[in-house]
């Protein structure tokens, strides 16, 4: 997607709209602010970025942003995190909100709650969508602004469901449907081999977002608030991990083993598939290369709809001066302003982050020309908070180990949850 | 010239290269040793003095830690091999008057040029499930869809293949160079004495190959232990661990835990493997080889 | 190690193929060209494959039609996708920069091992041999630590200093030097060169086959390297294509194969086409040198 000119048009509109919206007062002073931010989809973002940051200086002449483009969600977290140890962090920068609990534990930022002045500002911290707020935080206080935002959704083949008998406008809104439906579509050639599987839940890399889905799905969750319990061996998600199990091993319905995450958009266009979960990050990359008609959906209900979220907030750090932190937060505050939210929604894919982004002029003319971008949105009021813990890429390693474990068939899943639930506690028993 | 000045200018000359050996070898050897016996330092809590704390979780506690070290062990042991073995026959078809012999070592040698981590972005290709090369193959011959990476009995050995694949062209040239090294007569004398050409590979050919077979052999041993680009690639360990190498999870332990105490207690690990292959070579050399 | 290289005999690659005897077509020979030319097809198929996906479009990467498009498109869209240009000229840096420090550093210690006598020099010569086993790479966490002590942590010189001082360099380039007669020696210092004098005029130009065989090896060992600077950089201005390849190959969106096959062809062909031209001097390149 690119920023076309419209939107550029909406975005100055914005801009001049959150200006006149009290955003504090410029400083005299000059204040520069270093902003590390990765990307993590195509498209022309770091242009998109550099923009933000001159229109931001025209309207506030005292603080200029100096965007460093730095790599993946991996490599900035990195960057940062050495950058802290160096003793010369950031200011601000977008990181993955389940980092929030790594960098609490560094001591590395600041809450919002400390930086916040006016009856404005406490509004504008509720104006989200509260599922993109539940990662950012800890002890009751907002450590990170929700900036780009995901969720996963289904989509799938309409021509496919057409073959099999389906009707292609009707998605699966059920686990049973799912199965039944993911049943129907799976073909087989004279030899009895799979050409077309019904359904793919990838599970390589980190199987345990998708999968936290099916949790929510089935009335669980995986950790408390906290940071420092999870619930692994809950009946809900060996439940969960069961279903998914069994898509495979019992219905037939979905390829064995690890499911590429990478490769499975790819399995839909060749129609190696008929249904995928995926990020609705890939909107964009399936408009643009199926080769046939689709359809975007929620995620199928079992006791209840549900989606875990998924992307990156905002931080401020905490070894900058006063004057800086308020300048960051300024910043802050303008980058997630309805307007500019929806523009950066428009312009990469990601879920605009309040209602009040998608009540704006641009983003309903967006919606009208392309209707499955609301189904992210309308999936929110279900969603909950992504994996995220003390210790938190340790604990979700023994955790996607275990998924593996189950999906590969080397552990039951109730065995594969129960080991995993003790390594993790057992990891975070000092944060208890 | 003066022993005295001598010996300042040789250390002179030999100095900046020893300085930066020693920042970037010897010096991060012995700190791994130290590291290993302290805790990581976190946030506010500083590094504590833990003994060898780290080396019984090894053992008793990370059942992970027991995965890598048997999947190295035993990737080593197939593709040092594997990769010998093919590099011997390599050399010897590529000995042979066959027609288009440039081509064919060519086709045999190109593979070692490429980076390791475009070579495993290939083969990720060929082993998709479904529409990747592999499987077509399989299911032109009516076999059933494997998903190679996928699976646990399959993942290690897929990434094998290409390690394999990737050195044995590298291993020929060393044996096509001894082949050629060995003089004409020896043949020649073999087949007056009515030896066969396979007897005369077999009794004459090999032996006079040891010296490089070891050679190459240490070289192998080395690199399986030291090589983990395609696993970062591929698999990423994956699935729980099936495919996971030794270096590798002292990458994902530093890297991606930062837990550097016990990454230092690997790393400490993987120098013990190292020298051991080196003392083994030792040994064997002293026994085996006269050729100096 | 040390032992073994120099155990790895220098014979031309030219000269292959004659070394057996007087053998011509017969069945057991048809067998042998039959076979070979069978495994030549299925080690090259591979990168073949790779070419072809990348030269047609996506539709067709799964799907092997003769009739299919050719393309430039997927070279287009890659690098617009990631500046591939931008770290094509970071390797080509990081290539030049460490072999121009290895040169340097290399030469100055060789010398002093070969021709200086002073204390400890057998001792010092012997921990430089111990690099051979343990690289840079092995010791990530430690070597880390250090360039980040450095403050030169996300820059090209990060990448390529723990590789300046190279024992591999230093051992080959000694045993050159030790082949030099003492008498050239001596009259370059009668006619008055300096000690530095004397190693350029004399010994570097004696060594000049050594110093490109181990320039091309060095050159694609790094161009190739992956792990260790996967860790140490993370921006556009430092990334080697290496890391870029991989970077840009493992997004959140999912893979495109045509993509990845020409970004791969990209990240490989300069190396690639420049084995093709110079195919000869790179295998003996690596045969005299014996280790990447």
């Amino acid at each position: 997607m690119r920023v076309t000119r419209r939107g550029f048009t909406a975005l100055g509109a914005a801009a001049i709209g959150s200006a006149g919206l009290g955003v504090r007062p410029a400083r005299s002073t000059e204040v520069k602010l270093t902003f590390y931010y990765p990307i993590a989809v195509g498209g022309p973002i770091t242009k998109i970025v550099d923009g933000y940051a001159k229109r931001f200086a025209e309207l506030h002449p005292g603080i200029m942003i100096e965007p460093v483009y730095t790599g993946s969600y991996q490599d900035t977290m990195t960057k940062t995190l050495t950058a802290l140890k160096g003793g010369n962090p950031p200011h601000l920068a977008v990181l993955l909100a389940v980092d929030t609990f790594t960098l609490y534990d560094e001591d590395a930022i600041v809450p919002f709650d400390e930086l916040v002045q006016s009856e404005a500002d406490r509004a504008w911290m509720k104006s989200f969508y509260p599922a993109f707020l539940e990662n950012g935080a800890i002890d009751g206080k907002t450590w990170g602004i929700p900036f780009q935002r995901s969720t996963p959704v289904l989509y799938w083949n309409k021509e496919a469901f057409a073959e099999a008998g389906l009707d292609p406008e009707r998605p699966p809104a059920t686990w049973d449907e799912q199965v039944e439906f993911a049943k129907k579509l799976t073909k087989r050639d004279s030899a009895g081999n799979v050409t077309q599987y019904g359904i793919q839940i990838p599970s390589s890399g980190f199987p345990y977002w998708l999968f936290q889905g099916l949790v929510i799905q089935n009335g669980g969750q995986l950790m408390n608030a906290a940071g420092n319990e999870v619930y692994f061996d809950t009946p809900e998600v060996v439940e969960a991990l069961q279903y998914q199990v069994d898509l495979a091993r019992k219905h037939g319905a979905m390829a064995p083993g690890i499911i590429e995450w990478g490769t499975t958009p790819k399995d839909f266009f060749e129609r190696r598939t008929a249904m995928m979960w995926t990020t609705t990050g890939n909107l964009t990359n399936v408009r643009n290369n199926a080769p046939f008609p689709f359809g975007v959906a929620m995620l199928p209900a079992k006791k209840r709809r549900g989606a875990p979220t998924g992307g990156g907030n905002l931080f401020i750090f905490k070894r900058a001066t006063p004057a800086e932190r308020q300048a960051a937060f300024t910043f802050v505050r303008w980058l997630t302003s309805p307007e500019m939210a929806a523009d950066w929604g428009i312009a990469t894919g990601y879920v605009a982050t309040s209602p009040a982004a998608w009540e704006t002029p641009a983003m309903k003319k967006y919606v009208a020309e392309f209707p499955p971008a609301t189904v992210a949105r309308d999936q929110l009021q279900y969603a909950k908070a992504e994996l995220s813990t003390h210790e938190n890429q340790r604990v979700t390693k023994v955790f996607n180990d275990g998924l593996q474990a189950a999906l590969t068939l080397a552990k039951s899943p109730a065995q594969a949850m129960k080991d995993a639930q003790a390594e993790a506690m057992r990891i975070l028993a000092p944060y208890r | 010239m003066d022993r005295r000045i001598q010996a300042v200018y040789g250390w002179l000359l030999a100095l900046p290269a020893c300085v930066l050996l020693a920042a970037f070898t010897h010096w991060p050897a012995v700190a791994s040793l130290i590291d290993s016996f302290w805790s990581t330092p976190r946030g506010r809590r500083p590094a504590q003095f833990v003994g060898f704390e780290h080396y019984r979780r090894m053992l008793a506690d990370d059942p992970i830690f027991l995965q890598v070290v048997w999947n190295n062990f035993l990737y080593a042991l197939v593709t040092v091999p594997a990769a010998i073995g093919l590099a011997l026959l390599m050399a010897l078809l590529v000995n042979e008057r066959i027609r288009a012999r440039g081509l064919v070592r060519l086709a045999y040698f190109t593979p070692t040029v490429l980076p390791m981590v475009a070579a495993a972005n290939i083969w990720l290709f060929f082993y998709t499930p479904g529409y990747g090369l592999l499987n077509q193959i399989l299911s032109a011959f009516g076999l059933p869809d494997t998903n190679f990476l996928g699976s646990r009995d399959t993942a290690l050995w897929s990434v094998m293949v290409v390690t394999i694949w990737k050195e044995a062209g590298f291993f020929m040239i060393f044996y096509l160079a001894a082949l050629q090294a060995i003089p004409p007569v020896l043949e020649e004398a073999a087949r007056l004495e009515g030896a066969s050409h396979l007897v005369y590979l077999r009794r004459v050919a090999l032996p006079l190959l040891m010296p490089t077979t070891l050679f190459v052999l240490v070289n192998a041993l080395i690199g399986a232990f030291r090589v983990v680009d395609h696993v970062v690639a591929m698999t990423q360990g994956g699935p729980d661990n099936a495919s996971a190498l030794l270096l590798f999870y002292i990458y994902e332990t530093a890297f991606r835990f930062w837990d550097t105490g016990y990454a230092s207690a690997l790393t400490v690990v993987l120098l013990l493997v190292l020298g051991g292959i080196s003392i083994a070579q030792v040994r064997l050399l002293d026994r085996r080889i006269h050729y100096r | 190690m040390s032992r073994a290289l120099a155990s790895a005999p220098a014979t031309p690659y030219a000269r292959a193929g004659e070394g057996m005897v007087g053998r011509s077509a017969g069945p057991g020979f048809t067998l042998v060209q039959v076979g070979a030319w069978l495994l030549a097809i299925v080690w090259v198929a591979p990168l073949l494959y790779a070419i072809w996906t990348a030269f047609h479009p996506p539709a067709f990467a799964a799907r092997f039609t003769l009739l299919a498009p050719l393309t430039l498109d997927n070279f287009t869209r890659a690098l617009e996708a990631a500046p591939f240009p931008r770290y094509l000229l970071n390797t080509v840096l990081l290539v030049t920069m460490t072999l121009a420090g290895q040169l340097v550093l290399c030469s100055l210690a060789a010398f002093a091992f070969a021709r200086f006598e002073f204390k400890g020099r057998e001792l010092l010569f012997a921990l430089v041999l111990v690099q051979l086993l343990i690289t840079p790479d092995v010791l990530l966490v430690e070597n880390y630590r250090t360039i980040s002590r450095l403050g030169i942590l996300d820059t090209i010189l990060a990448i390529g200093l723990p590789y300046m001082a190279s024992a591999f360099g230093i051992f080959l380039l000694r045993q050159t030097f030790k082949q030099v007669p003492k008498e050239l020696e001596e009259a370059a210092r009668i006619e008055g060169c300096s000690w530095l004098g004397v190693l350029w005029r004399v010994y570097v130009p004696v060594a000049r086959p050594v110093y490109v065989a181990y320039g091309l090896v060095s050159v694609s060992y790094h161009w190739n390297n992956f792990l260790w600077p996967l860790i140490v950089t993370n921006s556009v201005e430092t990334r080697p294509v290496t890391v870029g390849l991989q970077v840009f190959s493992s997004v959140d969106q999912g893979i495109d194969w045509s993509i990845v096959c020409a970004a791969t062809l990209v990240t490989s062909g300069p190396l690639l086409v420049a084995f093709l031209i110079f195919q000869r001097q790179f295998v003996q390149s690596f045969l005299r040198a014996g280790i990447r």
